[in-house]
């Protein structure tokens, strides 16, 4: 050491700490600037009819209840089918088997479908539900395939949730006369029951801001929904076109902003039970 | 065995069955996206496809080079800026902020990765892109404008995934360091990065396999043109984009060709959470 | 003569590779509490996993040698496991009461046999708390959530619960080790009151309250039992120096 250009250790710890700061500040403002646009202009655009009316003229004119409608039915499908098979797949992986081959091939599987990009989802989804399976640009295809995307998500929520369940509950349980399945459904369900929680509404989250996957499987009808087989279009989808094709700003603002409060809502919910269930907990 | 016992055996036998099947999603996804994609493929030769340039769908000319080239450049550009601005701002939050301003700015990073990414591209399409026009020249939606906007996008990804890395490192590393003399960031550079590395790792890559996948945001901003992009403010074509762009009105060999981009764009995901997998799973080992 | 409740005859238990218990042999007799005493890891906890079969839940558990246990082979193809826990109920060391209130803890087991009546969950409850000693202090306040109660009288609920499950046999791993003098005090008159109904397991590091509730002691060691006796007897006139020793501080 002692080259004379070099900087002292304090003056370096100096200049770092304020460079880190600055990094630091760009990226919360940035993403936080996102946030303020997107409210500052969608706000004013939020009213009663807005939310209460059809969409007129392309999206031109009137609000977006049939967006809301089929986002709220797209979501729900979604859950209806990822959240069985999820948490089933959690209490099999902790409760039921020991590490082994198959519990790393289920994991490494989760995982890898994790990280699928949502376009992939879309792809297979219109290959499989709307051409193969006939159900057409549909609501089912959207939510069947939305399913298959929040799957990973709340296999590996539920799982940490069951993990985080302290395991003195389960010998307890089992010295009193339990069977395997009976701890599961009397004590370990129960009691990871707000983690597994969280991963649902994370899930619904995703649903509600994902566009990729379900534009080419539900559809871009602006109609409200009748059937498990309307096309229809939901907020996100909605919002890209009124964006893309320029058709009105005020509206795709005020789409936005229904949006981004939604899920943020969603998230700071999700957040807060984090904080007080499964953290606490491990 | 018991009657118990016996139902006990049921259950485990059809949990089983429930997780083999949410693991055969995987297995049908892969099927469906090969099934469609490949054939073309074989057809026109593995080179056309990989290294040929011109996509021209209606003459049958199905070269996916440019968008190969584009995927790559803008997820390139995209950890250009979101790792460093990433990774100090998880250094930062972590080792020398107050308690109180992390216990703030990290659910406030955290709940900014639940915005949808229509909604950066929009900010993009509406601030980043005319800014680089009327600053930089060229039309604005370009491998920049794409790069900068999948760079924040991956920045909550990044930032929190190195902070639980970075936490994970025990105190009593730091305290050894600071104790034989050397200061914080010293410490930091030293022994805390160093102890960090494989999880800070997987966090890049997840964020890489985030741009990468990434389709409606980049649309929006990167211009889509279907050629290899000259320079940085040239419009850009990704995998992802040239699928979602083109699949409303494609049919028969046109939307197999489609599929055998997907089928490129699910092999590059594939390996990269392959590397992130091993890595992650060496750091637990440690 | 006393009757023999337990016969456990030339019994081992692996972990894996590892033994934790080496050729056990012993008895225990009806309404008696057996003392099990010995320092760390020397198997105490194990045998009691054993006797009710909790260990089949570790992977890697594996036994030699047999037990009897009301003249039952215990590790038969045709055991019931499930029964066999409700005979043999078990308080382990640290209070663990279910995330429950004081009511739904006692019938727990109750309510795995289906059994929802009511009337006879009430009256289960209030015998058991009784007879735990724990009826008066909480009576009020059943609907609560057991988490609230002190330790102490979180492990009276454990032993309340146990006793709801009608057992023959009642196991205690080291039920005082984290609990205050008074506390301990009123486990230790309970578990003498409850000896006239039930057969007794104790298993202790404290080696006073060996001396102090059980009719007989056992010294474990390293997986092997040292030795049996009167309580009297191993704790004045031990027969082997290691117990003499352990029984002066030497070690443990």
């Amino acid at each position: 050491m002692g080259g004379q250009l070099k900087l002292q250790p304090r003056t370096e710890q100096k200049v770092i700490q304020v460079f880190m700061y600055l990094m630091t500040s760009i990226a919360v403002l940035v993403l936080v600037f996102i946030l303020v646009v997107i409210l500052k202009n969608g706000l004013p655009q939020l009213n009663l009819e807005f939310l209460t009316k059809n969409p007129a003229d392309m999206g031109r004119e009137g609000g977006i209840l049939s967006t809301i409608v089929a986002t709220i039915f797209l979501t729900f499908i979604a859950l209806l089918v990822a959240t069985p098979l999820g948490v089933g797949t959690a209490i099999y992986l902790t409760e039921y088997t020991v590490e082994s081959r198959i519990t790393r091939i289920i994991r490494f599987g989760a995982e890898c479908l994790a990280g699928i990009p949502s376009i992939i989802f879309g792809l297979f989804g219109f290959i499989l539900f709307v051409n193969k399976l006939k159900f057409g640009w549909s609501i089912l295809s959207g939510g069947l395939t939305l399913a298959f995307m929040v799957l990973p998500t709340i296999i590996r929520t539920s799982e940490e949730a069951i993990k985080a369940v302290p395991p003195a509950y389960r010998l307890v349980s089992f010295s009193l006369g339990s069977t395997r399945w009976q701890t599961v459904t009397r004590v370990v369900l129960p009691s990871a029951i707000p983690g597994i929680v969280t991963g649902v509404i994370l899930s619904i989250g995703r649903s509600i801001g994902e566009t990729a996957a379900v534009i080419f499987t539900a559809g871009s009808a602006l109609r409200m929904p009748t059937s498990l087989f309307s096309s229809s279009r939901t907020m996100s989808v909605h919002f890209y076109i009124l964006a893309k094709e320029g058709v009105s700003m005020p509206k795709a603002y005020g789409t936005a902003a229904v949006l981004v409060i939604s899920i943020l809502v969603i998230n700071i919910v999700t957040y807060y039970l984090m904080e007080k269930y499964i953290k606490r907990k491990s | 065995m018991t009657r118990l016992e016996k139902n006990d055996r049921l259950v485990r036998l059809g949990l089983l069955m429930i997780a083999l099947s949410a693991i055969s999603v995987l297995a049908i996804i892969t099927l469906f996206i090969f099934e469609q994609g490949t054939p073309i493929m074989f057809r026109y030769g593995f080179k056309s496809f990989l290294l040929g340039q011109d996509w021209y769908p209606s003459e049958k000319s199905f070269g996916l080079l440019p968008m190969i080239v584009g995927s790559l450049m803008v997820t390139f550009g995209a950890l250009i800026i979101g790792v460093p601005l990433g990774l100090a701002s998880a250094i930062f939050l972590t080792e020398f902020s107050h308690r109180r301003l992390t216990r703030i700015l990290k659910p406030v990073i955290e709940l900014l990765a639940g915005i949808p990414s229509v909604v950066y591209g929009f900010i993009g399409l509406m601030f980043l892109v005319p800014f680089i026009r009327d600053n930089f020249g060229g039309p604005g939606l370009s491998v920049l404008a794409a790069s900068l906007i999948l760079g924040i996008m991956i920045l909550p990804t990044v930032i929190s995934i190195a902070i639980d890395s970075i936490r994970a490192v025990p105190d009593s590393y730091r305290e050894g360091s600071i104790a034989l003399g050397a200061t914080r960031w010293q410490t930091v550079r030293m022994v805390v990065l160093p102890a960090a590395r494989s999880g800070i790792i997987a966090g890049i890559i997840l964020g890489m396999g985030r741009a990468i996948g990434e389709t409606m945001a980049v649309i929006m901003v990167a211009g889509n043109a279907a050629d290899i992009p000259g320079s940085i403010l040239a419009p850009v074509r990704t995998l992802t984009s040239n699928i979602a762009l083109e699949m409303a009105y494609a049919s028969e060999e046109h939307r197999e060709a489609l599929f055998a981009t997907g089928v490129i764009l699910f092999i590059i995901i594939m390996i990269l959470n392959t590397i992130a997998n091993v890595t992650s799973t060496r750091q637990r080992k440690k | 003569m006393k009757q023999r409740g337990i016969l456990v005859r030339d019994f081992s238990h692996y972990y894996g590779e590892n033994r934790s218990l080496n050729n056990i042999n012993l008895d225990v007799y009806r309404n008696e509490i057996l003392g099990i005493i010995g320092p760390a890891r020397s198997g105490k906890s194990t045998f009691l996993a054993c006797l009710n079969r909790l260990n089949d839940l570790i992977p890697g558990s594996r036994v030699e040698g047999k037990i009897l246990v009301d003249d039952q082979d215990i590790y038969g193809p045709e055991v019931d496991v499930v029964a066999l826990r409700r005979k043999l109920g078990m308080v382990f060391a640290t209070p663990v009461p279910l995330p429950l209130t004081i009511y739904e803890n006692i019938v727990f087991g109750v309510r795995l046999l289906g059994n929802n009546d009511r009337g006879e969950l009430d009256r289960i409850v209030e015998d058991s708390l009784e007879k735990a000693g724990l009826w008066a202090e909480v009576k009020d306040r059943l609907h609560t959530s057991a988490l609230k109660l002190s330790g102490g009288q979180q492990q009276r609920l454990c032993i309340a619960r146990v006793l709801a499950l009608k057992p023959q046999y009642i196991m205690l791993d080291e039920p005082t080790s984290g609990l205050d003098p008074i506390s301990t005090m009123k486990i230790e008159d309970s578990l003498r009151t409850l000896k006239k109904d039930y057969t007794i397991i104790l298993v202790t590091n404290n080696t006073k309250q060996a001396a102090r509730v059980a009719d007989r002691t056992a010294f474990f060691l390293m997986g092997e039992l040292v030795e049996i006796d009167e309580t009297r007897v191993v704790f004045t006139r031990p027969s082997d120096k290691r117990t003499e020793a352990y029984l002066e501080g030497k070690f443990g």
